[in-house]
């Protein structure tokens, strides 16, 4: 789960890390009064769960609070990347000097907790990994004794942080792994973290990604999804207990288990078509569950045709051809099904599965080719 | 021959008398796994079919002298479980559970590491050994005993290659889930490293997926150490970067972790990469 800016750099507040003395608005007239209130320049700043606003015309500067609001008014509404804007945050322009990269996040391969900074803030820092990767300094941090000071040094000597922000620097990267810890998250970024003019550190823009599996222990920060940013076939999906990412083809997919039914896309595409969606129902997936996932599949215009690939193991066959019935008797389709049981009750799954005139098909290659066939002759094509 | 489990396994179950636990006990037990106990707090004394159940994993072990445990223990308790199976001197743990969080995860790794205990997991379909013991999830009827050594990544995608292999007369020494999720307990690279050792595995096939780097490290494993012939499929080639596809792990992050940087560098070093699942027998005839 994403974070706002604003969510992020509060969280960050809570930690003791500095930032901008800002205000969120959800109307012109609401950045014109912060902007007041602030009485000086302002940064109107879209937020948006999405990199890249700030080359969509996303943040911009306003020099009095008349100038906030008509910027306000023409960002809000404004569509980035497919997300329309629904709130800015109005922040006090800082003086920068310097901008810094400071980030936390797991590095898979060492198994651990990484902070990593860069004095090459401010820009795409994948982009920095990529070109100069010997410009990010890294540490990792032991789960048992947390970071360390004198990591926060060897950090802070790695970006050539003059000394007197020394001791600012420490306390920040302490804050952003203890904020990072209290979160769950497993990205907590400050980027750019700005020395100012009279050499103080400043959270300018902050980012945090939490751990989906955690917010069980986080009720407060699950109050914070946005789901307006979310396709609403996603929430639907998230909401059943399904796993469900639409994409562009016309292949309805429906899978149990993420990897079978990532291999089952690509099958989809081997063949000569495209796949709609990922969706795994999961494991020991119910009539219910089976039926809410029909019929998001069958919510997608494009869907040409339907592939179901299940593989039995806690997955029952009967108890999935259940579902599809069910959910067809709510949600009737003229679509081409095809489907394809293994495994756990797979005899019963296809006698159920009989009296719904699917396609039937033995092996995976069979099922994905007779789906993209399926697509090729239908008469909307 | 085979790896990790076999006729010597002597296997106790964490969460044995929830719904999961109980119901894959009886699937193991009716496999032919040797499972001796099985362990859920506040109902030690008690049975269940033959088996008799412990309140704590130490107990289990000391009465059984178990030497493996499979946890089926929901998300939020599964971390101390593990803790729990390492602490009380349990050598193989087997975790089954799916979602436990990232952070406790890291924990419970450096925990095991430092007292040198091996983890299969979590969110795994756990091990395999045709015809003598099966620690996990995955149905035991697709499988058959042979010379083929199975490590993947997934789970279903695991029985859809098995099943395909067995189907084409290709047997198993060991089938192995090492898990989806981005911080687990035993990695492709330990794997191929038992395989290579076990005299009885001719062949090894290698089940990957998006995410992550741990392909490419095993890639070049493979080229540096392995004599015997790996041939792979990697899952996601479809998946469009920066979205999860279900498994924790199977994310696309800034450009790591494509299939095709994965499947690159397999053939890189000589592997035969599969186009799709159902291909992977004729390539283990091939090579």
């Amino acid at each position: 789960m994403k974070l706002h800016e604003y969510q992020s750099k509060f969280r960050f507040a809570e930690f003791g890390i500095p930032i901008p003395k800002g205000k969120i608005a959800s109307s012109p007239q609401e950045a014109f009064e912060i902007a007041k209130e602030i009485n000086g320049p302002v940064v109107v700043k879209a937020q948006v769960l999405v990199g890249g606003r700030g080359k969509a015309g996303g943040v911009k500067l306003a020099r009095t609070a008349q100038e906030a609001e008509q910027l306000a008014a023409s960002i809000l509404g404004m569509d980035i990347k497919g997300f329309a804007v629904k709130k800015v945050l109005i922040d006090p322009a800082a003086d920068i000097q310097d901008e810094i990269y400071l980030g936390v996040t797991t590095d898979r391969a060492a198994r651990r907790t990484v902070m990593m900074a860069s004095a090459a803030g401010g820009v795409d820092i994948e982009e920095v990994a990529a070109t100069t990767p010997e410009k990010i300094i890294r540490t990792h941090i032991d789960p048992f004794l947390g970071l360390l000071n004198h990591q926060a040094r060897i950090i802070a000597s790695g970006i050539g942080l003059p000394h007197e922000s020394w001791n600012a620097f420490i306390q920040i990267a302490r804050g952003l792994y203890q904020c990072y810890l209290s979160s769950d998250a497993t990205l907590a970024e400050i980027n750019p973290l700005i020395i100012t003019g009279d050499g103080s550190l400043l959270a300018v823009d902050g980012k945090m990604v939490l751990d989906d599996n955690a917010l069980f222990r986080h009720t407060d920060l699950t109050e914070m999804r946005d789901t307006s940013e979310e396709a609403p076939a996603e929430t639907q999906a998230r909401q059943a207990g399904l796993s469900y990412v639409k994409l562009d083809g016309e292949i309805g997919c429906m899978v149990n288990g993420a990897g079978l039914a990532m291999a089952t896309m690509d099958m989809t595409k081997l063949f000569g078509g495209s796949p709609a969606n990922f969706l795994d129902i999961g494991g020991g997936a119910q009539a219910d569950k089976v039926a809410a996932a029909l019929r998001i599949i069958l919510a997608d215009p494009n869907v040409k045709a339907i592939l179901f690939n299940i593989f039995g193991g806690i997955t029952r066959g009967d108890e999935v051809a259940r579902g599809i019935l069910q959910a067809l008797e709510e949600v009737p389709t003229d679509l081409p099904m095809v489907a394809r049981l293994v495994g756990t009750k797979e005899e019963e799954g296809r006698a159920i599965l009989a009296e719904a005139h699917m396609i039937t098909a033995n092996t995976l290659a069979e099922a994905a080719q007779k789906a993209v066939d399926a697509v090729q002759n239908s008469p909307s094509k | 021959m085979s790896i990790l489990v076999g006729k010597d396994t002597r296997l106790i179950v964490q969460g044995i008398t929830g719904r999961e636990g109980r119901f894959h006990t009886e699937q193991m037990v009716e496999y032919g796994t040797q499972v001796v106990g099985g362990v859920t707090p506040g109902k030690g004394g008690e049975w269940l079919d033959q088996l008799p159940v412990f309140d704590t994993v130490s107990a289990a072990a000391e009465a059984t002298g178990a030497n493996c445990s499979i946890i089926y223990v929901p998300a939020r308790f599964a971390a101390d479980a593990i803790y729990e199976a390492g602490d009380a001197g349990i050598p193989l743990i087997v975790c089954i559970t799916e979602g436990i969080p990232i952070l406790d995860m890291i924990k419970v790794r450096a925990f095991l590491d430092q007292r040198g205990v091996r983890l299969i997991g979590p969110n795994c379909p756990g091990l395999l050994t045709p015809n003598e013991a099966k620690v996990g999830i995955m149905p035991g009827h697709i499988s058959t005993p042979g010379n083929v050594g199975v490590v993947s990544r997934s789970g279903t995608l695991t029985y859809e290659v098995v099943y395909a292999l067995s189907n084409r007369g290709i047997g198993q020494t060991t089938c192995v889930g090492i898990g989806g999720d981005p911080i687990n307990g035993t990695n492709f690279i330990d794997v191929l490293r038992m395989f290579e050792e076990d005299p009885t595995t001719e062949q090894i096939v290698m089940i990957g997926e998006i995410g992550g780097t741990d392909e490419e490290r095993a890639a070049q494993f493979i080229a540096d150490s392995m004599t015997k012939p790996v041939v792979s499929f990697i899952a996601g080639r479809t998946a469009p970067p920066g979205k999860r596809m279900g498994h924790a792990g199977a994310i696309v992050e800034g450009g790591t972790g494509t299939a095709e940087e994965k499947i690159k560098a397999l053939e890189a070093v000589g592997v035969l990469v599969a186009d799709h699942p159902e291909q992977i027998p004729d390539l283990l005839s091939a090579v």
